[in-house]
């Protein structure tokens, strides 16, 4: 052995108790149950076995790849013995779990999960399993830091496309059903549930021999494009996109247009937050007030039941979102000074004073209280109501389409190179000449002007509002996705609603623990990666600069 | 002289200043209407409530004060120490009392909680204490103290989503209903004081609160490590170079936060008997509106925002809401907790007994 110094020891031991807690952990808030139904590969594997054995198998690889110096089986070893302890962790709690009845106060620690735990082996042995699981991923996550880094993406890309044509088995067939000789393949590929066991192979081959050959293939300097290539790359991909964005409610069905509506929504909305977080550094968590304001708006213009309008969708429209906007500059004024927790505490309470004075009975005779506001208008285009989800996802698209120019206008102008001064220091920005006051203020403005928007085409879609549809959570789904797409970056907001909006909605047992995933994806973006799934460039080279100095 | 005030007034301050004015109009009015003082009110003084009903409101009052001074206090020695607010305090309170609330049952269902109920409060305030000094410690071990020198956003949005992962993360242990925390038996009923009836649970709360508040200024004030907090919170490095061992500091202050949170939570759930995984949130804001409204970083200033915010928040409602005419005031009492929050960070980020911060702190 070459690392027996103690330290190394106490890595070893450490990361295997960190990764046995972390099983232990998810074990008991239920995630490894609820996912024990989810097959990435029929009647084999869950996704449920995958949440089991990934951190111990993540675990074993830091502490192998941590070894300096160590040879190929010692390596191999090490991770082999962090795993066997993570899983030692595992079997203490299921041998707990036969003796006491945890149940009384863990509501996750059902027999369900110790089967899950033992993978199914009767007692006596089957405590000995976990371990042995352990040491098995341990040994693999050891094997996985031994591959050369240029060929480490050979081994994990295959398993992670796996996972995710696994997860995505329902989407992904029906979508795909009609299309002859696709949905031929598919229903090959598919089971019922998840992945057919031929299929998983196919997948592992077929992505696994493209991943080497590109490896193999890639020279250590890319290819050069010419500027003309470039324009002609962009403007087809653009083509390419808006064709399939048209056709996408056809494709996916009245139920996954749904999904796709709600995305819409919260990108629509993400692009409003984008600009006032990504661009000009103020942390807004009462956003979720602009989007109530719109629906509301729009709601009391043109509800027959509060009995003051009924006015159409379209000419109550500009009034809410005007209306927005207003509530947009109204909020910014008094915080124009306060940065950073303050301000974020501050539109905080500014989002629950609005979601709590709109449920009071106080303004029920013009709000409708709390039970909220029913028979809201849904936009008309001529002899056509825009009613079912597969019509609305147009206007939605419209929508984001209009946002996401405006958005994209105003980033390269004097106003959004203005809004990352102010970022970046405020002092010095002032000092530059900038008016802060106004600056800021249309940063909220614009902001509140595309949630407003969103809030309005929310209201027409369910046609009627709820003050509990407008509590903080959402507030926190739009910064989620806003911040672990990537700071101001618009892919980066579609990326992060896409994954953060869709997955849950697509995993119906996922949706129950969305806010600990977030939690725990924003606690691990901003200890990991700073930047985002999709940075923005300049950030990210800010962020690189700042990371070598 | 006058001129060049009028210079310096923005459009900013004319509308800032005139909602503040527009809501202090209103609260005076609608309270004067309500003790029967105006000419528009229908009452006679005292107005619409009696006396006792008013002592009632002030007793409860202070009762709730007492409980956000000590969650406020983690917020404020926090902010002292880091310049950061531990956003996810809130959590740290919650987990304590709700997983006490299962010693709580099994004490009351073997019959000991009934028997013996002082050493049973002590036990159940101990369990939620260790349990909130845990999670206040791990958080900070886990999620803060590696991006001690990012910048500032960052470690916010950790906070944030480690609230959110804390909350769901026990929603998922022990469940997403409501749990009832079992009766004591003992502090059932009133004391008699004249015309005036004390509820004993609120007497236990505000004796116990006073008594913790009291314990911690001490720790804060008179101990060794009382002192180290005070230097590092003055300056991190020269504090370090004096032999101050930082990171320890740092971890203790969670400790002394976590522990006081904790016993707050216990106190919160002999108020309102039931726990959920919710429950962290309203207190938590509260008790962050309590140290900056006495001035945060400033531990006795803890103690008096939150007595002024528990009672605002008791009598508000029944004084200035309800004499303006508005149905069901009491719907609107969390609004009125951050309506407070929000001018008192415009008017007076420092806070009553605050320092003087610099605008780049703030």
């Amino acid at each position: 052995m070459t690392t027996q110094s103690s330290d190394g020891w106490k890595q070893i031991v450490r990361n295997g108790l960190i990764g046995g807690a972390i099983v232990v952990l998810l074990s008991l808030v239920g995630m490894v149950v609820a996912f024990g139904q989810r097959y990435i590969v029929s009647g084999l594997f869950t996704m449920g076995h995958v949440l089991m054995l990934a951190p111990l198998l993540l675990l074993a690889y830091t502490t192998a790849r941590r070894a300096d110096g160590a040879s190929v089986g010692s390596r191999l070893w090490l991770g082999g013995v962090s795993g066997l302890i993570g899983g030692a962790v595992v079997a203490v709690l299921v041998l707990i779990g036969h003796v006491v009845n945890l149940r009384a106060v863990l509501v996750s620690a059902s027999p369900d999960l110790y089967q899950m735990l033992r993978f199914g082996v009767p007692l006596p042995l089957g405590a000995l399993i976990p371990p042995l699981a352990g040491l098995l991923a341990g040994v693999a996550g050891g094997a996985l830091a031994l591959i050369p880094p240029r060929y480490r993406n050979v081994a994990l890309q295959p398993i992670l496309i796996l996972l995710l044509l696994g997860l995505l088995r329902d989407l992904l067939v029906t979508m795909m059903l009609n299309w002859g000789v696709v949905g031929y393949l598919f229903r090959w590929m598919f089971a019922a549930a998840g992945m057919s066991v031929i299929g998983a192979i196919f997948v592992l081959v077929v992505f696994g021999g493209l991943a080497f050959w590109r490896a193999w293939r890639t020279p250590a300097v890319q290819r050069q494009r010419s500027p003309r290539q470039q324009m002609v790359i962009r403007v087809v991909s653009i083509v390419v996109i808006i064709v399939v964005l048209v056709f996408l409610p056809r494709i996916l069905g009245t139920f996954f247009s749904e999904i796709l509506d709600n995305v819409g929504l919260f990108v629509l909305m993400g692009l409003g937050l984008n600009i006032v977080v990504g661009l000009a550094g103020l942390l807004d968590m009462g956003y979720v007030a602009f989007y109530a304001i719109g629906a509301y708006v729009m709601g009391v213009l043109t509800s027959p039941e509060l009995g003051f309008f009924s006015l159409p969708y379209w000419l109550a429209l500009p009034v809410a979102l005007v209306g927005a906007m207003l509530a947009g500059v109204l909020l910014g004024l008094p915080v124009l000074k306060m940065r950073g927790d303050y301000l974020a505490i501050v539109t905080l309470g500014f989002g629950e004073i609005v979601r709590l004075v709109v449920g009071s009975d106080w303004l029920r005779p013009f709000l409708g209280g709390s039970q909220g506001i029913q028979l809201i208008a849904q936009p008309r285009i001529g002899p056509i109501l825009l009613n079912t989800q597969q019509e609305l996802y147009y206007l939605i698209l419209i929508g984001c389409l209009l946002a996401a120019f405006i958005a994209w206008r105003l980033k390269d102008s004097r106003v959004g190179r203005a809004w990352m001064a102010v970022r970046e220091d405020e002092d010095v920005a002032q000092a530059m000449g900038i008016n802060t006051v106004t600056t800021k203020l249309m940063a909220f403005a614009m902001g509140a002007l595309f949630a407003g928007l969103s809030g309005t085409i929310f209201a027409a879609k369910l046609q009627s509002t709820y003050p509990h549809s407008f509590n903080v959570l959402v507030s926190i789904n739009v910064l989620s996705l806003v911040i672990i797409g990537g700071m101001g970056s618009m892919p980066g907001v579609v990326v992060g609603a896409l994954v953060l909006m869709g997955l849950p909605e697509l995993l119906r047992e996922f949706a129950e623990f969305r806010y600990l995933v977030y939690g725990a994806l924003l606690v691990v973006m901003m200890l990991i990666r700073p930047e985002g799934l999709w940075p923005e460039a300049r950030r990210k080279l800010e962020l690189r600069e700042a990371r070598e100095a | 002289m006058l001129r060049k005030w009028l210079q310096r007034i923005t459009l900013t301050d004319v509308v800032v200043w005139g909602i503040g004015i527009a809501i202090a109009i209103a609260v005076v009015w609608g309270s004067l209407i309500t003790l029967g003082l105006s000419p528009a009110s229908p009452y006679e003084f005292p107005g619409k409530y009696t006396w006792t009903q008013w002592a009632d409101l002030i007793i409860r009052g202070l009762a709730l004060g007492g409980i956000y001074a000590l969650i406020a206090l983690g917020y404020t020695l926090v902010y002292g120490i880091l310049r950061m607010i531990n956003f996810a305090h809130s959590e740290v309170f919650m987990s304590g009392p709700f997983t006490a609330a299962f010693v709580a049952i099994a004490l009351a269902s073997s019959g000991f909680l009934n028997r013996y109920p002082l050493p049973s409060l002590l036990l159940i305030t101990l369990v939620s204490a260790v349990v909130s000094m845990t999670i206040a410690v791990l958080l900070e071990r886990i999620a803060y103290r590696p991006l001690r020198t990012a910048p500032r956003l960052v470690p916010l949005i950790t906070a944030i989503g480690a609230s959110y992962f804390l909350q769901y993360t026990f929603r998922g242990l022990y469940g997403s209903g409501v749990t009832a925390y079992p009766t004591f038996a003992a502090l059932e009923g009133a004391w008699t004081l004249g015309p005036l009836q004390i509820g004993k649970t609120q007497v236990v709360i505000i004796v116990s609160a006073l008594l913790m508040m009291l314990l911690l200024y001490y720790i804060t004030q008179r101990t060794k490590m009382g002192k180290a907090m005070r230097a590092v919170s003055e300056d991190k490095e020269v504090a370090a170079l004096m032999g101050v061992d930082v990171d320890r500091v740092i971890v203790a202050t969670f400790a002394i936060g976590g522990a006081s949170a904790g016993v707050a939570g216990v106190l919160y759930a002999l108020m309102f008997p039931v726990v959920n995984f919710y429950m962290g949130f309203y207190p938590g804001i509260k008790a962050f509106t309590a140290a900056v409204l006495g001035g945060i970083g400033n531990v006795p200033g803890a103690w008096l925002g939150a007595m002024i915010l528990g009672l605002l928040e008791s009598i508000g409602p029944n004084l200035f809401l309800d004499g303006l005419g508005i149905p069901a005031p009491y719907q609107l009492k969390d609004a009125i907790a951050f309506i407070i929050l929000v001018f008192i960070l415009i008017f007076r980020p420092t806070g009553i007994l605050g320092e003087r911060i610099t605008q780049a702190k703030v």
